[in-house]
C-alpha cells in the first residue's frame, strides 16, 4: 500500500485546477463532513463571490432501508439560488459515486443548475455507479474493509485518515 | 418492569409510543433531525425521497382532521404512500376489534401505522402485535401521551430559547385530561428544564401530579412570575360547565391568559398553545396574536418533527 | 368406599395440627386420623409420601360465568379448574346473565354444578333484583333454594335508603349480607387506583376514599342493624383500618380480598398491562402491604380467588376498555402459599386463610382434618413449580397478571366428599 497523501499539500493544485473552469455564476457546495471542511478552504482559496453551500444528503441516502437514518444529519443550507448556476460540487474522498448521486438528486429539489462540476481531495477507485470527478487532487488505493477518511485537527489542518470499516 | 415497548434491542426508537422514559440523546435525535427538515420544508420542493415505496396508515380511530393532516403532510414530504383511515366511523362501528383492524391493515404491506385513541395506551397495544418490521407512532392516546406533540413544544422552546437548563416553564390548565401536558412534561424533565410548573384548580390537576416532576400553582400570577415558556392547554367544551367548573367566563377569569397576567412572566416568554384554540376561554385574543405568541410557528415545526420521527422509526 | 392417605404431613388449619399422619376417609367423610385410620383397611391407598394433606380450599369468590357468559367459560371447565386447583367449595357470586335473582335460576345452577360431581358449590343470592340496587330479591326463597348469603357482585348500591332497608330485612332472617365497599360515584370512570402510576398513564382514577366512604356508611348501617356483613375485596389501607376499628367494637363484620392483592400493586401494570385491570383496582404498594400484613394478623379473614374467566376478545382491548378480572381458581393455593412463606407463617397458619377461615364466614363443616368432618380433602407438593402459561390451565379465562411466572405448589389429589375428583396426571 502507497502511504497516503498529505492533505494539506493537494489544496494548492486542486485549486489551479479548479479556477481556469470559473464562471460568472460559479458557487460551491460542500458535502458533510469532511467535502464541507475541504469546501471551506477552496471557497477561500478561490475567493468566490458566492457565498458557501454546505449540503448533508443524509436524506437522499439509497441504503436508508438497510442503515436507517444516520443520527446528526445536519441541515443543508444552500444561501444562493441553484438555478442557472455552474456548481462546483466538492466532497473529500470519491468511492462508489453514491454519495455524489443522492447530492445530485437533492440538488436538484433545489432548482436546475446550468452546470454541475464534481471536485475531490481523493479518489479512492471502487467506483459503483458512472460518475467520476473532473477536479481530483490525488489517487489512492486502499484495502478491501478500510475506510478512508478527512480529519480536521484543532488548529484547523486537514489529514486523512485510514480506518476499519466497521467505525 | 418490562422493557421499554418503544426501544429495539438495540436500544434505538422502534415505536414511538410517549416520551416518558425516553433518554435525552434520542430525544435530541429527533429535535436535530428536525432541525434538518426545517431546512427541507423552507424549499422550493419540500419533498425528500426517504420513505418512497412506504406505507404509513393513519389510523384514527378518535377523529382529528387537524392532526391527522399534519401527520399526513409529513409522509408525503418523505415520499411515503399515505393511506387515511377514520375508523371512528367504519370498521370498529360494526364491532371489529383494534387488533383485527390491525391485523387486516398489516396484511396489506403496511410499514407505518400512526395510531390515535380515545383510549389510554391503545397505541401500546398496537405495538405489542405488529410485526417486528412496522413501526408505531402514537398520535394521542386518551389522557396518556401525544408524544409528536411534546416534541414539537420542546422544538419550539429550544429554537427560541436555545438551551433547556435556566428555563421556567409554566403549563396551564386542564392537566388533568390532557396527554399533550403530559408528554411535554416528561420532555422538559428529561432535557433538563429545572423547573416546570403546573397552573390550575385543583378539580383539573391529577392526584399526585407532584411525583412527575412539577410544582403546583393554583394561583395563575404567582404561577406565571418569571416564566420563560408559557404553555396554554385547550379546556374542552364539555368540561367547561359541571362538577369541575362552573362557567368558561370563571375560568377566564381565574385561568386565562391575558395581557396583564402575561406581563409578570419574563419580558422574552414565549406563549404556546397545542390548538385548537378557545380564545376568551383560556387565552385572550390579543395574547394568542401578540408579539409573544409562537402558537403558528409551532405548527411549522410540527410537520419537520413528524418528518423526523418517521425517517427515525421506519430507518431502526 | 374407604380411602387410607398415608405417610402425608397433615396440616389442619383449624386445629394448628402439623404433623405427619394418616388419613382415613369413609361414607364422604374423614372418619379417622392417625392411629386409629392406620390399621383400618381400604379399597384405595395414596401415598402421601413428600406431600402435604389438608382440608380442600373454600373459594368464596369464584365466577362460573354461568348463566348468561358461556363464551367465557362453563360450569364444566371451571368445576375442573377448581378441583385442579384444590379448590372444593366455592360460592359463586349473582353476577350472572340473568343474575341469580330467582329461585328457579340458584336450582339450576346447583343441579348442574351437583351433576358435575366435582366441587361443592354454594350460590350467593343477588340482594336486589337485576342488582339494580332498587328492589330487594325474594331472600327467603332463595334461601330456600339454596343461597348461602346476599351480594351484590361488584355493583354498588348507590341508594343508602334501600341499602339500609336491604340489611334490615337480612338481619330479621339472619341472612348475612357480602358486599363490596365502592362508592359508585367517587369511583366511576374509574379503571385504576388514582395514584401516581394512573397520573402518569392518563387513567381515569378510582380514589381511595371511594373505598373508605362507602366503608364507613356500610359500618354504621351495620351499627344501626346488626346485620352479618361480609366485606369482600378490601383494597386499601385505610380500609383495613376501619374494618380493624369496627371489629375492635365487636360489629359482627369480617371481610376477604382477592388474592393477586396481597403480591401486585399499581405499579405492575407497567406500560398498560390489561391482565392488571381488576376490580377493585391494584393499589399503591403501601396499599399491598397493610393488605398482606392485615391477611396475617386476622384483621382480614380469608383471602379468595375472585376467579374471573375473560376471554381474549374482552382482555386484548386497551387497558381502560379491558373487562377486569383474573383467573384464579388454580393459583389461588400457590399465591396463599407465596404469601404465607413471604410472611414467614406456618403451613397452618397460611392454610388457615383459604380454609378453616372461609368455612366459618360460610358455615359450613370444611375447612378441617377432623374425624366427622366433610371428607373433602387436598394431597399437594407445596415445592412443585408450576409455570403460568394459558395451556396449563384448565379453566376456560387465560387472563392472568401471573402469565409466563412461576409459582410454587402444585395439587396432586383432590377429594370431595370422600372421593377423589382430581389426581394430577
Amino acid at each position: 500500500m502507497t502511504p497516503l497523501p498529505d492533505a494539506e499539500a493537494l489544496l494548492e493544485p486542486l485549486v489551479a485546477s479548479l479556477r481556469p473552469q470559473l464562471t460568472p455564476t460559479s458557487a460551491m457546495i460542500g458535502l458533510y463532513t469532511g467535502g464541507a471542511w475541504l469546501a471551506e478552504r477552496l471557497h477561500a482559496m478561490l475567493g468566490l463571490e458566492a457565498p458557501l453551500g454546505l449540503m448533508d444528503i443524509a436524506f437522499y441516502r439509497d441504503d436508508y432501508h438497510k442503515q436507517g437514518l444516520k443520527h446528526d444529519p445536519k441541515r443543508t443550507r444552500i444561501p444562493f439560488d441553484v438555478e442557472g448556476r455552474d456548481l462546483l460540487l466538492v466532497d473529500d474522498v470519491l468511492y462508489t459515486g453514491r454519495t455524489v448521486r443522492a447530492a445530485m438528486n437533492e440538488l436538484f429539489d433545489y432548482g436546475r443548475p446550468r452546470s454541475i462540476t464534481l471536485a475531490v481531495l481523493v479518489d479512492r477507485g471502487g467506483r459503483q455507479l458512472p460518475i467520476c470527478a473532473q477536479h481530483c487532487g490525488a489517487r489512492v488505493e486502499v484495502p478491501e474493509g478500510m475506510r478512508l477518511r478527512l480529519k480536521r485537527t484543532a488548529d484547523g489542518r486537514l489529514r486523512l485518515e485510514l480506518e476499519p470499516h466497521a467505525a | 418492569m418490562p422493557r421499554n415497548p418503544q426501544l429495539n434491542a438495540r436500544g434505538e426508537l422502534q415505536h414511538l409510543l410517549s416520551i416518558e422514559g425516553l433518554p435525552r440523546e434520542i430525544l435530541t435525535q429527533i429535535l436535530d433531525t428536525a432541525e434538518s427538515f426545517v431546512g427541507v420544508t423552507e424549499r422550493e420542493v419540500k419533498k425528500v425521497p426517504l420513505l418512497r415505496g412506504k406505507s404509513v396508515f393513519n389510523l384514527f380511530f378518535e377523529s382529528s382532521t387537524r392532526t391527522r393532516t399534519t401527520f399526513e403532510i409529513a409522509a408525503k414530504r418523505l415520499s411515503a404512500d399515505v393511506i387515511n383511515l377514520n375508523i371512528a366511523t367504519s370498521s370498529q362501528s360494526k364491532g371489529e376489534s383494534l387488533l383485527d383492524t390491525v391485523a387486516n391493515l398489516s396484511a396489506m404491506q403496511a410499514d407505518v401505522f400512526v395510531v390515535r385513541h380515545a383510549s389510554s395506551g391503545a397505541p401500546f397495544l398496537v405495538a405489542r402485535h405488529v410485526k417486528p418490521h412496522e413501526h408505531v407512532i402514537n398520535a394521542g392516546d386518551g389522557r396518556h401521551a401525544h408524544p409528536t406533540q411534546g416534541l414539537l413544544d420542546l422544538y419550539t422552546i429550544r429554537h427560541y430559547k436555545r438551551e433547556f437548563g435556566g428555563l421556567v416553564v409554566a403549563v396551564v390548565g386542564d392537566v388533568l385530561h390532557s396527554r399533550v401536558a403530559r408528554s411535554l412534561i416528561h420532555g422538559l424533565t428529561t432535557l433538563g428544564v429545572p423547573e416546570v410548573r403546573v397552573i390550575g384548580p385543583q378539580t383539573l390537576l391529577p392526584a399526585g401530579v407532584e411525583a412527575l416532576g412539577v410544582r403546583v400553582f393554583h394561583d395563575m400570577s404567582a404561577g406565571l412570575r418569571d416564566a420563560d415558556v408559557i404553555v396554554m392547554l385547550r379546556l374542552q367544551n364539555e368540561r367547561m360547565t359541571g362538577a369541575l367548573l362552573p362557567s368558561a367566563q370563571e375560568y377566564f377569569m381565574k385561568y386565562g391568559l391575558t395581557a396583564e397576567k402575561l406581563a409578570l412572566a419574563k419580558p422574552d416568554v414565549i406563549v404556546m398553545h397545542p390548538g385548537p384554540m378557545n380564545r376568551g376561554v383560556e387565552i385572550d385574543s390579543s395574547v394568542a396574536d401578540g408579539p409573544r405568541s409562537v402558537i403558528l410557528p409551532q405548527v411549522t415545526y410540527g410537520i419537520a418533527v413528524r418528518m423526523a420521527v418517521m425517517s427515525i422509526v421506519a430507518g431502526n | 368406599m374407604r380411602i387410607l392417605i398415608r405417610n402425608g404431613r397433615l396440616v389442619d388449619p383449624a386445629s394448628g395440627r402439623d404433623a405427619p399422619g394418616e388419613l382415613l376417609l369413609a361414607d364422604g367423610r374423614i372418619a379417622a386420623l392417625d392411629g386409629e385410620a392406620r390399621g383400618a383397611s381400604a379399597e384405595q391407598v395414596i401415598d402421601a409420601q413428600g406431600l402435604v394433606v389438608a382440608p380442600g380450599l373454600i373459594d368464596l369468590s369464584a365466577r362460573l360465568r354461568e348463566p348468561g357468559y358461556e363464551f367465557k367459560a362453563t360450569l364444566e371447565s371451571e368445576m375442573e379448574a377448581a378441583v385442579a386447583g384444590g379448590v372444593t367449595s366455592l360460592a359463586c357470586p349473582p353476577d350472572t346473565d340473568p343474575p341469580l335473582d330467582e329461585p328457579g335460576l340458584v336450582d339450576m345452577l346447583r343441579r348442574r354444578a351437583k351433576a358435575l360431581a366435582r366441587a361443592r358449590v354454594y350460590p350467593i343470592g343477588a340482594l336486589t333484583v337485576k342488582l339494580e340496587g332498587a328492589r330487594l330479591t325474594e331472600m327467603a326463597e332463595l334461601a330456600a333454594a339454596g343461597c348461602v348469603a346476599f351480594s351484590q357482585a361488584n355493583v354498588g348500591i348507590t341508594d343508602t335508603q334501600v341499602l339500609w332497608r336491604a340489611l334490615q330485612y337480612a338481619a330479621t332472617f339472619g341472612y348475612s349480607v357480602w358486599l363490596r365497599a365502592e362508592d359508585r360515584w367517587l369511583a366511576g370512570g374509574g379503571v385504576a387506583h388514582d395514584g401516581e402510576v394512573a397520573t402518569r398513564l392518563g387513567l381515569a382514577g378510582i380514589p381511595v376514599f371511594a373505598e373508605t366512604v362507602a366503608l364507613a356508611t356500610l359500618i354504621e348501617l351495620v351499627r344501626a342493624t346488626g346485620t352479618r356483613v361480609h366485606v369482600c375485596r378490601l383494597s386499601s389501607a385505610a380500609g383495613v383500618e376501619l374494618v380493624r376499628a369496627a371489629r375492635r367494637e365487636a360489629l359482627p363484620i369480617t371481610c376477604d380480598i382477592g388474592i393477586h392483592h396481597a403480591h401486585l400493586s399499581e405499579i405492575d401494570l407497567g406500560y398498560f398491562d390489561a391482565q392488571c385491570r381488576l376490580d377493585p383496582p391494584l393499589r399503591s404498594r403501601r396499599d399491598r402491604e397493610a393488605l398482606a400484613q392485615a391477611l396475617a394478623d386476622g384483621t382480614i379473614d380469608c383471602a379468595v380467588s375472585d376467579h374471573t374467566p375473560v376471554d381474549d376478545d374482552h382482555k386484548l382491548l386497551p387497558f381502560g376498555e379491558a373487562e377486569p378480572g383474573a383467573t384464579g381458581l388454580e393459583l389461588l393455593l400457590p399465591l396463599t402459599l407465596k404469601w404465607g412463606g413471604e410472611r414467614r407463617l406456618g403451613l397452618a397458619q397460611t392454610l388457615a386463610r383459604v380454609t378453616s377461615e372461609p368455612a366459618r364466614i360460610l358455615g359450613v363443616g370444611a375447612g378441617r382434618l377432623a374425624a366427622g368432618a366433610p371428607g373433602d380433602v387436598i394431597v399437594f407438593d407445596p415445592d412443585a413449580p408450576f409455570r403460568v402459561l394459558p395451556g396449563a390451565l384448565k379453566s376456560q379465562g387465560k387472563n392472568s397478571p401471573f402469565l409466563g411466572y412461576e409459582l410454587a405448589g402444585r395439587v396432586r389429589s383432590t377429594l370431595v366428599a370422600g372421593r377423589v375428583v382430581y389426581a394430577q396426571p
